[in-house]
C-alpha cells in the first residue's frame, strides 16, 4: 500500500512542522518575556530623567526641605542616609559575618545549627515592614532610643543580617577542604585557620553581600517610616567631629533624622506638581546609587571568580 | 603548657561568641513573636477576635470605630492575586528560555540585569506606578480611578519576576542532562521537553519560586501605599482605589499615633495578620525547597 505510507510520511511531516513552529515561538516568547524586566527598567529610567533631571543640581544637594518646592533639596536627607548607613553596616556586617563562619566552620549538624538555619532562611521572608514594627516596640519604647538615627540603622540592620550571613556561607562553602586540612596538618588551631585562611579566601564574596545589602537597605522606607522618623527635617544631625576633646562624639546617634526614600515618599504625596518633579529628582539619586552599587557587587563578584582557581 | 591553655580558653572563648552571633537570629525571630503578640494581646482586650475576623468595615480612627480586617485582607490579595497574574506565568517563561533556550552570552547579561529589577527601591516603582503608568492606564479604561489596585499590581509584578525566575531556573537546571537528552533521543523538541520533562522533573522547586513571589507580594508595601490610595474598601474590583494591610500600618505611622493607644495597637494587629499570612507561605515554600533535594 504506498499510497497509504505517502499520506502518513506527510502527517508525520506536517506534525514535526507544527512543533518546529510551536518551538520558534517560544523561542521568541521567552526572549520577549526576559525583555520585559529591561523594558520597564529602561522606561522607568527615561521617564525619571524626563521629569528629575533639570532638578538636579548644586543647589538640591545643599537644601533643606522646604514649603517651597524650587527651594528645597535633599540636604538632611542624604546626611541621614549616610550616617544611618554606618549604623547599619556596623551592627549587621560583623554579626552576620560571626554567624555565618559559626554556621559554616563550627557548627556540628544537630537540631540546633538546623534550627539556626530554619529560622534564617524564613527571617530573610518576612515582610520588611514586620521589621518596623518589631522595631518601635523594641528600640523606641522598650530600650527608650526614641525615633533616632540608631534606631533606624539598627532596623535596617537586621533588616540586612540575613544576607550577609548567606553571602558569608556560600563564600565560605566554596573553599574546598584541602586548604583547612593544610592549615590543621601544620598545627594551626581552628580560630587561626579561619581568620588566616577562611576569610581572607572568602572575603570577595562576603564584601559582596554586604554591598547588596546596604543597597537594599538605602531604599527600605516602610520600616523607617514606621518608627516614626520625621517627614521634614531642616536641621543636620550634631556633628561626629568636634573641636575639643576627645575630638569626637555619638550625640548624632540619637538625634532625629530623615532618609532619601522618605524624602521622595513625603514629595510625591504632596499634590502640587511642582513637588513631584523634586521626588523625581529624589529618585534618580537613589536610583543611580542601588544601580552603582549593585553593579560594583556584580564587577567584584565578576573579578573575584576570575581570580582564584583551585 | 601555659600558652597552651591560653591558647585553649581563647579558642573556646572565639567559639562561644561565635555562637552567640548566631544564635541572634533566633532572638530575632522570638522578638519579633513577642512584641506582635504582646500588643496584638493588647488589642483584642479591647475588641472581639470575632468582630476583628470577620467584620466587614475597618475605619479604626472614626469616632465610632469598627474593627473589621476583612477589606485589608481582601485589598491584600486583591493587588496580590494581579501582581502574582503578571509574575507568575512571565517569571515561569523566562525561567524556562534562561535554562533551556537561550545562549551563554545572553544568559551572562541577563540574569544580572533582571536581578537589578528586585534592587530598585520600592518607592522609586511607587511613583512610576502613580505617574507614569496610571495615567496611561487611563487612556485605555476612563473609569479607572486616580489611585486603584491595577497599577501597583502590574508594577509589583513586574518587580518580582527576578524572584520567580532565579528560584525556578536552579530547579530546571538541577535536572539531569541525562534526563533531557533522553527527550531528545525521542525527537522531542525543546519546547516539548521544557513542558512535559522539565516543569514535571521541576515542579518542587518551581512552586517554591512561585511561593516566593507570592509571599514578597503580600508583603511588599511602598508601591501600594503610594498608587493604591489609603481606602479601606471591601472590594474585588482592581479599577478602584484600596488599601493593604502593609498601606494601612504605613499610613498609621506617618501620622502622630500616642504610644499604647487602641489606634498604635491597630497597626500590631495588622502586623501579625501579615506574619502568619507570610510565615505560612515560607514554611510551605521551605518544605518544597527541601523536597527538591530528595528527587534526583
Amino acid at each position: 500500500m504506498p499510497m497509504d505510507n505517502d499520506k502518513n510520511i506527510q502527517e508525520i511531516r506536517k506534525k514535526i512542522a507544527l512543533n518546529k513552529l510551536r518551538d520558534h515561538l517560544f523561542w521568541i516568547i521567552g526572549l520577549l518575556s526576559t525583555l520585559i524586566g529591561f523594558v520597564l527598567l529602561f522606561t522607568l529610567i527615561i521617564d525619571l530623567l524626563i521629569d528629575g533631571f533639570p532638578r538636579l543640581g548644586w543647589q538640591f544637594f545643599t537644601s533643606y526641605p522646604s514649603r517651597f518646592p524650587e527651594k528645597a533639596g535633599i540636604l538632611s536627607a542624604w546626611v541621614g542616609t549616610t550616617l544611618v548607613m554606618i549604623v547599619t553596616a556596623a551592627a549587621a556586617v560583623p554579626l552576620g559575618i560571626a554567624a555565618g563562619i559559626y554556621l559554616e566552620e563550627y557548627g556540628k549538624k544537630n537540631w540546633l545549627t538546623n534550627l539556626i538555619e530554619i529560622n534564617m532562611n524564613n527571617l530573610a521572608g518576612v515582610p520588611s515592614i514586620i521589621y518596623g514594627l518589631l522595631a518601635l516596640g523594641l528600640f523606641v519604647y522598650y530600650l527608650k532610643f526614641g525615633e533616632s538615627i540608631l534606631t533606624g540603622g539598627l532596623t535596617l540592620g537586621l533588616l540586612i543580617l540575613p544576607m550577609v550571613v548567606i553571602a558569608t556561607r556560600e563564600s565560605i562553602r566554596a573553599i574546598p577542604n584541602s586548604i583547612r586540612e593544610a592549615s590543621y596538618a601544620l598545627g594551626a588551631t581552628k580560630w587561626q585557620t579561619v581568620k588566616d585562611h577562611i576569610l581572607p579566601y572568602s572575603f570577595g564574596g562576603i564584601l559582596t553581600g554586604m554591598i547588596i545589602g546596604l543597597s537594599r537597605a538605602i531604599g527600605e522606607t516602610a520600616p523607617i517610616i514606621t518608627i516614626g522618623a520625621l517627614t521634614f527635617i531642616a536641621f543636620l544631625p550634631s556633628s561626629p567631629v568636634t573641636s575639643e576633646f576627645p575630638f569626637f562624639s555619638f550625640k548624632w546617634l540619637l538625634d532625629p533624622f530623615t532618609v532619601m526614600p522618605i524624602q521622595m515618599f513625603n514629595w510625591i504625596s504632596r499634590p502640587q506638581t511642582a513637588f513631584h518633579i523634586n521626588a523625581a529628582a529624589a529618585g534618580i539619586v537613589l536610583l543611580l546609587l542601588t544601580l552603582l552599587m549593585n553593579g560594583f557587587a556584580v564587577y567584584l563578584r565578576y573579578r573575584f571568580r576570575k581570580r582564584i582557581k583551585w | 603548657m601555659r600558652k597552651r591553655t591560653y591558647l585553649k580558653l581563647k579558642e573556646r572563648g572565639i567559639e562561644f561568641s561565635l555562637l552567640l552571633s548566631a544564635l541572634s537570629s533566633i532572638f530575632i525571630t522570638l522578638s519579633i513573636v513577642f512584641i506582635l503578640l504582646y500588643e496584638a494581646l493588647g488589642f483584642f482586650k479591647d475588641v472581639s477576635i470575632w468582630e476583628f475576623l470577620t467584620g466587614k468595615q475597618w475605619t479604626p480612627l472614626f469616632a465610632q470605630p469598627k474593627f473589621g480586617i476583612l477589606p485589608l485582607v481582601t485589598g491584600t490579595l486583591l493587588v496580590t492575586g494581579i501582581a502574582v497574574a503578571v509574575a507568575l506565568p512571565v517569571g515561569l517563561i523566562v525561567a524556562i528560555y534562561l535554562s533551556e533556550y537561550a545562549p551563554f552570552r545572553i544568559k551572562e547579561v541577563a540574569k544580572p540585569i533582571l536581578e537589578l529589577l528586585a534592587a530598585v527601591p520600592t518607592v522609586v516603582y511607587g511613583y512610576f506606578a502613580l505617574l507614569f503608568l496610571t495615567p496611561i492606564l487611563q487612556k485605555f479604561i476612563p473609569n479607572l480611578s486616580g489611585f486603584n489596585a491595577l497599577s501597583p499590581g502590574i508594577i509589583m509584578g513586574i518587580m518580582i519576576i527576578p524572584y520567580v525566575s532565579s528560584v525556578s531556573e536552579d530547579s530546571m537546571k538541577a535536572v539531569p542532562m541525562h534526563i533531557r537528552e533522553g527527550s531528545y533521543a525521542m525527537g522531542a523538541t525543546k519546547f516539548q521537553t521544557a513542558f512535559k520533562v522539565i516543569i514535571p522533573s521541576a515542579f518542587s522547586g518551581i512552586a517554591a519560586a512561585f511561593i516566593i513571589g507570592i509571599s514578597r507580594a503580600i508583603g511588599e508595601t511602598m508601591v501600594v501605599a503610594i498608587a493604591a490610595g489609603m481606602m479601606p474598601n471591601l472590594t474585588l474590583n482592581p479599577l478602584e482605589p484600596i488599601q493593604t494591610l502593609t498601606a494601612y500600618i504605613v499610613g498609621v505611622s506617618l501620622g502622630d499615633v500616642p504610644h499604647g493607644t487602641v489606634e498604635y495597637k491597630t497597626i500590631f494587629a495588622a502586623g501579625i495578620t501579615l506574619f502568619f499570612m507570610t510565615l505560612s507561605l515560607n514554611i510551605l515554600g521551605f518544605w518544597f525547597r527541601r523536597k527538591i533535594r530528595e528527587v534526583y
